[in-house]
């Protein structure tokens, strides 16, 4: 994207500008969510999604992602591995607890 | 000596230095608040009486918040676009938007961390005030290292726009992937602490 065409920029910004609204619709949605009791699971799991999903629009279109070098990818693809380990390391606290006496 | 490969890009890799530069810093950045993310969840379900964001925060300032800074992160991309098309008045009024912005964000956040002083909620009070003031102060240090960026290209870097285009969109490309990195952790901690 940094050596595109003029036009290629319009056409980026105006496609950004709807992912502004989508993401403006979004943060409604995830705080109307937030007031229908579906279960403490329920209502985390739906959060998480809803922000993944604004996340992914912010990385895809904001920050160029969609167009990409490859290199790029390989490094967010280990960052994100190295991010699911240390997301999961409270679940290996959970499988093995140390008990108190 | 001339540094290579600061606008051109590398053959090999398609990519300039600052563009590889910014997405290996991010990289650490994702560790850097995953673990915190990662601490939280450990608190959170050992935890037996963990409160419900809502009960202690004030949601409305950080839906507010939110707003600010996705808004943000579409007036810095206009900036950008106003690089491109060679507009630099325009640059001035999108990326002085940006800085406004990130103001009121630092300003509401203010508003929000002294309500809670005092009401005498302090990081030493409890597990969730403790996580809740450490993630968010540390996104507030991004934002403002953010700021102190696009004062400077707004400012007494902006020269670079007439003496070299290029290098100064690719150096405003680079700020706004950064910027919205620090929107996309919002994303994330507004539902996390604030609504669940």
């Amino acid at each position: 994207m940094e050596h595109g065409s003029v036009e290629d920029v319009k056409q980026h910004l105006r496609k950004c500008i709807m992912v502004f609204v989508g993401l403006l619709v979004l943060t409604v949605v995830t705080v109307a969510v937030s007031y229908v009791d579906i279960g403490t699971s329920g209502n985390i799991v739906l959060a998480l999604i809803i922000a993944s999903a604004k996340a992914s629009l912010v990385g895809a279109y904001f920050m160029h992602l969609i167009s990409e070098k490859k290199l790029i990818y390989s490094l967010l693809v280990l960052a994100a591995l190295f991010f699911i380990f240390l997301i999961g390391l409270p679940l290996f606290h959970d499988a093995d607890p140390i008990e108190v006496s | 000596m001339q540094i290579p490969y600061t606008v051109e890009t590398r053959p090999d890799t398609g990519l300039h230095n600052s563009k590889l530069g910014i997405w290996l810093f991010l990289a650490s950045e994702v560790m850097l608040f995953g673990a915190l993310f990662s601490s939280y969840i450990l608190l959170r379900i050992n935890s037996p009486d963990w409160p419900a964001g809502h009960e202690v925060l004030n949601v409305p300032i950080a839906a507010f918040n939110t707003v600010v800074l996705i808004s943000s992160s579409i007036t810095v991309l206009l900036a950008w676009g106003a690089v491109k098309f060679n507009e630099f008045k325009k640059f001035r009024l999108y990326l002085g938007l940006t800085i406004l912005l990130a103001f009121v964000f630092m300003i509401a956040k203010a508003y929000e961390y002294n309500a809670k002083f005092s009401h005498g909620l302090y990081p030493s009070t409890d597990n969730f005030l403790g996580i809740y003031f450490t993630l968010t102060g540390l996104h507030g240090l991004h934002v403002v290292g953010g700021l102190v960026v696009m004062i400077y290209f707004w400012g007494p870097g902006s020269g670079m726009f007439h003496s070299e285009p290029k290098h100064f969109a690719d150096r405003i490309e680079v700020a706004g992937i950064y910027w919205h990195f620090v929107d996309l952790v919002w994303i994330f901690l507004f539902p996390v602490l604030y609504l669940l």
